[in-house]
């Protein structure tokens, strides 16, 4: 099954700029980015996690997706990417848990799986107070519909730095960063 | 798409492919204006392993890289149009892949096949003859070596 939607409108550029969004919320975890997202995504993506599937996944990077068939076509089509069950590099499953995801090894953390986790909403407002490397004082983060444990399963990934895994959050063209070295708390 | 379509369209994939860009779109010219469409993907140009088999089922090996042009590209309706050509003429895989996507519609086929595949088709028909007409005339037969065999 082919798709029938496009990719990046300037494959370079945009992905290269999406790339440096990345990095930044990387760097600044809980800062908002936005993104040039392609002109239009396939049903069961946000137009962020369209631009950070074409920015970052390809031949070299095992997908799990669960978004429907749409966006598994669209995503081999323009990635190139094997569709896995376990041992992805990067997940897009509203049903996977932290836990189970790949947490890399105390000798190769970096095999760490990320976690591109849509929500309803971003603002760097009152709800999450961040702290931590990248971090100078506390950065505020308000997560519209985050799944309810999140909070307790981000804990224990911390707990088991340096492995664990780095969570994406995308709204719309928005995203921020969640590296497994930051910590969240209420409030 | 059933074997008899899918030959079919093989086929003029391969007449597009060989077809320059100036070519496709003098023959285009005749049709009514295509309609718009949206790049899927590309044109892009990269590279491409050719590989071989020794006497044709030898082991595989690589014979060596190609560079490739492909495009991909949406009608209004929905039909999604492919090309890969040798190259670099982006133009011509856009082209490609336009007529591409007109000759999946069973009812206007006729029409594109008519207009652009079939002259196409037709030159390159004659030019491979035209060439090999001419290598035929400098052919060499060596009795001697036939004889001795």
């Amino acid at each position: 099954m082919t798709t029938s939607f496009p990719g990046f409108a300037d494959p370079v550029l945009d992905s290269q700029s999406c790339f440096r969004a990345l990095l930044e919320a990387m760097s600044r975890p809980g800062r908002v980015q936005r993104v040039i997202a392609p002109p239009e995504v396939p049903p069961g993506l946000s137009p962020a996690s369209a631009a950070v599937l074409l920015t970052l996944v390809d031949a070299d990077t095992p997908l799990r997706l669960n978004a429907g068939a749409g966006a598994e076509a669209w995503v081999r089509f323009h990635c190139g990417c094997p569709l896995v069950r376990d041992g992805a590099a990067f997940v897009l499953d509203e049903g996977a848990g932290l836990a189970e995801l790949e947490a890399g090894t105390d000798e190769e953390p970096e095999r760490g799986a990320t976690l591109i986790l849509e929500v309803a909403s971003l603002d760097e407002a009152a709800g999450w107070r961040l702290t931590g490397p990248g971090i100078r004082e506390a950065h505020l983060l308000r997560v519209g519909g985050a799944p309810e444990s999140f909070i307790a399963e981000w804990e224990r990934n911390r707990a088991a730095f340096p492995r664990g895994v780095d969570v994406l959050l995308t709204a719309g063209d928005r995203l921020a960063a969640l590296p497994r070295t930051v910590r969240i708390e209420e409030g | 798409m059933d074997g008899s379509d899918m030959a079919a369209r093989r086929r003029w994939m391969a007449v597009l492919a060989r077809a320059s860009a100036a070519d496709i779109a003098a023959c285009m010219g005749a049709l009514p204006a295509p309609p718009r469409h949206v790049r899927l993907r590309g044109p892009e140009t990269g590279l491409v392993m050719v590989r071989g088999r020794a006497g044709g089922d030898g082991a595989p090996f690589n014979l060596g890289e190609m560079t490739v042009t492909r495009c991909a590209v949406r009608l209004a309706d929905g039909r999604v149009g492919h090309a890969y050509c040798a190259g670099r003429d982006a133009r011509q895989a856009e082209l490609a892949a336009l007529v591409d996507a007109l000759l999946l519609d069973a009812d206007g086929r006729g029409a594109v096949e008519a207009a652009v595949i079939a002259p196409l088709a037709r030159a390159q028909a004659a030019r491979r003859e035209t060439e090999a007409r001419r290598a035929a005339a400098t052919r060499v037969q060596f009795f001697t070596m036939t004889q001795m065999r």
